[in-house]
């Protein structure tokens, strides 16, 4: 077994995603949890670098009662007097079924079942402090917290059932959600446990959980746990909640962005019935009593705003190529950061052919499905705010900075959310609702429009990468040399056996404001790095995935190169005229992957036929992935699924395009999304590897689609494309081919 | 400009007073706290806001509640039947065809207008019918399989 927390460690931090450490602890009470959550049993999980202090204690599960209450809580599970099972945690769920995953965890080591589990997330008031939901955590490091927790909870409760019994500790099991003696004579369910106590446990650290080939209820595919409130429109997602006396908000924005507000005209909105015009320094908004009232008022409010002139797409990768400071591999100088390895020109010197090119990321935007929202409610000098993000603490801090209070004063609960993909980092809708709604006196609902969520929200950085490369005549890569502008350092390490390397990544001054991804920087590294690879093995006359198995030694990447190859029939015919095959493979996050992609050339019809662009339509795609342990795989595919799908639109179509300060497509009209025409035959192999710790999957499996369908655009039609999307107008075959 | 003083939702006549030139989203979102029909873009392009008029999938959110008058309007919340759900929705659960599940509530009841016009589709079919709804979060392979396993049973009944 891999050690959990020295894998932690090794897993590079990211600059886009990590914007800054927890600002304050909290301290516990005992009494506080009783308080707060009524009778019953509660067990406190620390956070794993909290139980790597610990160590060596002798902590107890079943000890006196007088452990101290640590300060860095993961999770806490709470044992109601009626046996329900809340466990509370910080994380959030907007769709990668991290409701059900954890459950599950929490189900298996109490031996329960999994109905009985309920979880309470993203509620500042009532979960421990969490960074965010975002870097595919969630299943390496609060799953395995939980499981412990629920390992050491179900000792405690057999003690007490034990003792309730008045049989030995050791007679007691758990069966069918009863506490039965050794004959099956006596039992007790978990709601005549709990009854009546008011006991708070800390878990210790040395207790055993159960191992992955022993998992029930773990490792299977339960179904969504709340499935049937969605399905039928019960769930309430932020934009469908409502308050007593709540009022509708929006907000008056500029034209473009850096904009300065000279002078506003705000009778004509204020004349209107019910009506509020709030104006505070650069912002200016209103509130009304209902929505159609409110965007009138908006748009009844003259501004004169006052913006610079602002760089267009045109000028973006001469913009980025400017650094700003020179950084060495993993981004903010986290634990990941490489040293060059060897000499790049002895390298090249040794090699005898070399290879130079450039590859291009455009802006693209998370467009997730329900927008930025946020109801604000003040009570008094105390602030809630129910919204759809990713780092509920986060944004609490954002809001107490905002409003100049402590942080005590400010509660943010996110009912589980329509989807994030790294883009729900912020504050802001939730920010403008609670200025708002201070002007109100009222809740006040600010939902966003789609534009606005183009426009004003933020996008995955656009990058310039450029790699200068050599190789022998028997395949063997002499140098790889990397250089990332701006896209960010997440995938930029690699799995090929490369004896001189050196591989950096430069921070630029983005003229968008950008920030987290599905994956981040991963999808760009990898798209350089495996179409790069693609054309060295071109170059060579070699077998693209025969190249890849002789440049790398590692076997989890070996085995899902040649699982994906497998399955996929790589090599055992050759693609039909008009169609291609490509192969790419790669690795982040704990996660392996190789992804094999057959597309076709749909020649244009009609008498421009000849002149016109010839649309890439991805016929086949298969995916080995390896996570190691799989906890669910029913929801594992559906993510890898998903990812291949989104990465579809990057890979594609999608690109923000901009001018002078303006997003020039910030409509689903003008802005392409992957749609169910698009969906190629998707092939999901697992790799389940139960000697490995879990590693999250929600973000990996879109790294691999890009350079695949390049790389089977270039089998296709001989044009190498280097610029991601690909191919928004479709692709020009060459004469010859 | 008219006003709309009764609407038929889910089989029941249901009494508001609003502007015939609100868009229906607003009307079931905001006034009829309907809420399980969803905003998604506004423009028509992504499909969250279908709802059934006359049996008809519509964007509500480009659809002024005017010409919904008179007409019967199905939601979301009127497919499930004396607590039994409507095949699509037990599908959809058993296809875990779903991820945010934001877009569900439109693709089932865009799904539930091709299934009552064409019972048996085929995947071409299934894919032209439903290609005018947007799944961020890229389930579509499952939705496709969650139709047609609601049309396998509808035939088989």
């Amino acid at each position: 077994m891999i050690d959990e927390l020295a894998e932690i460690d090794a897993i590079e931090t990211e600059r886009y995603e990590l914007f800054e450490l927890p600002g304050y602890k909290f301290h516990f009470h005992r009494r506080d949890f009783i308080k707060a959550f009524g009778a019953g049993i509660i067990f406190i999980v620390p956070l794993s670098r909290a139980l790597a202090q610990q160590r060596g204690q002798g902590e107890s599960g079943r000890g006196s009662g007088r452990e101290q209450v640590p300060d860095d809580i993961g999770a806490w599970i709470h044992i109601d007097e009626d046996g329900g099972v809340t466990v509370f945690t910080g994380k959030v769920e907007m769709g990668q079924n991290i409701r059900t995953s954890l459950a599950q965890a929490v189900a298996e080591e109490l031996h329960v079942p999994i109905s009985t589990v309920h979880l309470t997330m993203g509620d500042t008031d009532l979960t421990p402090f969490d960074m965010g939901t975002f870097g595919s955590r969630t299943t390496p490091t609060m799953a395995p917290q939980l499981r412990k927790a629920a390992a050491a909870a179900r000792e405690v409760l057999i003690d007490l059932a034990a003792q309730q019994l008045g049989v030995a500790a050791g007679s007691v099991k758990i069966v069918d959600a009863r506490f039965v003696n050794h004959d099956k004579s006596k039992s007790l369910s978990l709601a005549e446990v709990a009854k009546g106590r008011k006991l708070v446990k800390v878990i210790p650290e040395n207790i055993a959980t159960t191992q992955p080939k022993d998992w029930t209820i773990a490792g299977t595919s339960v179904t969504k746990v709340d499935a049937r409130d969605f399905v039928t429109g019960k769930h309430q997602y932020t934009s469908d909640l409502t308050r007593e006396g709540m009022l509708y908000g929006k907000v008056v924005r500029p034209a473009t962005f850096n904009s300065t507000l000279v002078t506003s005209d705000t009778k004509a909105a204020e004349a209107m019935p019910g009506v509020k015009v709030v104006h505070d320094g650069n912002f200016i908004g209103v509130v009304a009593p209902d929505q159609q009232t409110a965007g009138r008022a908006a748009s009844a409010i003259a501004v004169d705003w006052k913006s610079p002139g602002q760089p267009s797409t045109a000028e973006l990768f001469d913009i980025l190529r400017k650094p700003t400071t020179e950084r060495r591999g993993g981004g903010e100088g986290g634990p990941g950061a490489a040293r060059p390895q060897g000499s790049i020109a002895e390298g090249l010197a040794a090699a005898d052919k070399k290879l130079e090119q450039t590859y291009t990321v455009a802006y693209i935007a998370h467009a997730p499905l329900e927008p930025r929202a946020a109801v604000a409610e003040w009570n008094g000098d105390k602030l809630t705010v129910w919204t759809g993000t990713q780092r509920p603490f986060g944004v609490r801090t954002e809001l107490a900075e905002a409003f100049h209070l402590s942080e005590d004063k400010v509660r943010v609960i996110v009912p589980d959310t329509g989807s994030g993909y790294g883009g729900k980092h912020t504050g802001e809708c939730a920010i403008e609702a609670a200025r708002l709604a201070r002007a109100a006196a009222k809740p006040v609902k600010l939902v966003w429009t789609r534009e606005e969520e183009f426009t004003w929200a933020y996008f995955r950085p656009a990058g310039v990468i450029d790699i200068k490369s050599g190789v022998r005549n028997d395949g063997t890569i002499t140098a790889w040399e990397f250089h990332n502008y701006n896209s960010g350092a997440s995938g930029i390490q690699i799995k090929y056996d490369i004896p001189n390397s050196d591989i950096q990544f430069h921070p630029a001054n983005s003229p968008l404001r950008q920030g987290s991804y599905r994956g981040l920087a991963a999808t760009a590294n990898h798209f350089a790095r495996e179409t790069h690879i693609d054309e060295l093995a071109h170059a060579l006359n070699l077998d693209p995935l025969a190249f890849r198995l002789k440049n790398i030694k590692d076997e989890r990447m070996r085995a899902v190169l040649e699982a994906a190859a497998r399955v996929f029939g790589w090599g055992q015919t050759k693609p039909v005229n008009g169609r291609g095959v490509g192969i790419a493979c790669g690795f982040e996050k704990n996660g392996y992957l190789a992804t094999c992609a057959e597309i076709a050339i749909d020649k244009p019809l009609g008498k421009d036929a000849d002149k016109s662009a010839s649309k890439v339509r991805i016929v086949r795609v298969v995916e080995a992935f390896d996570c190691g342990a799989v906890v669910n795989p029913v929801h594992l595919k559906n993510q890898i699924e998903g990812a291949i799908t989104m990465a579809i639109g990057g890979a594609l179509f999608e690109s923000i395009q901009f001018e002078n300060g303006k997003i020039l497509n910030p409509k689903f009209s003008g802005y392409r999304v992957p749609r169910f025409i698009d969906i190629p035959t998707i092939e999901v192999v697992l790799v389940d590897r139960k000697d490995i710790p879990s590693a999250g999957a929600g973000e990996t499996p879109i790294v691999g689609l890009a350079p695949a369908v390049g790389n089977a655009i270039f089998n296709a039609t001989g044009v190498r494309l280097r610029s991601l999307p690909l191919a928004p107008k479709g692709v020009t075959p060459n004469a010859k081919s | 400009m008219g006003r709309v003083t009764t609407l038929n939702v889910n089989g029941k006549k249901l009494t508001i007073d609003v502007d015939s030139s609100t868009s229906l989203l607003s009307v079931l979102r905001n006034d009829l706290k309907l809420t399980g029909s969803k905003y998604g873009c506004g423009e028509g392009q992504c499909g969250a806001c279908t709802v059934l008029l006359d049996g008809q999938a519509t964007r509500s959110c480009i659809t002024q509640v005017g010409r919904a008058a008179g007409k019967a309007i199905t939601t979301i919340e009127g497919l499930e039947k004396d607590g039994r759900l409507h095949p699509l929705q037990e599908a959809f659960i058993k296809a875990d065809a779903m991820q945010c599940a934001y877009c569900t509530s439109g693709m089932i009841m865009s799904g539930a207008a091709l299934l009552s016009k064409n019972p048996r589709p085929n995947k071409d079919e299934i894919i032209t019918g439903m290609n005018g709804n947007i799944c961020r979060c890229g389930t579509y392979q499952r939705i496709i399989d969650a139709i047609a396993i609601a049309s396998a049973q509808e035939v088989s009944k």
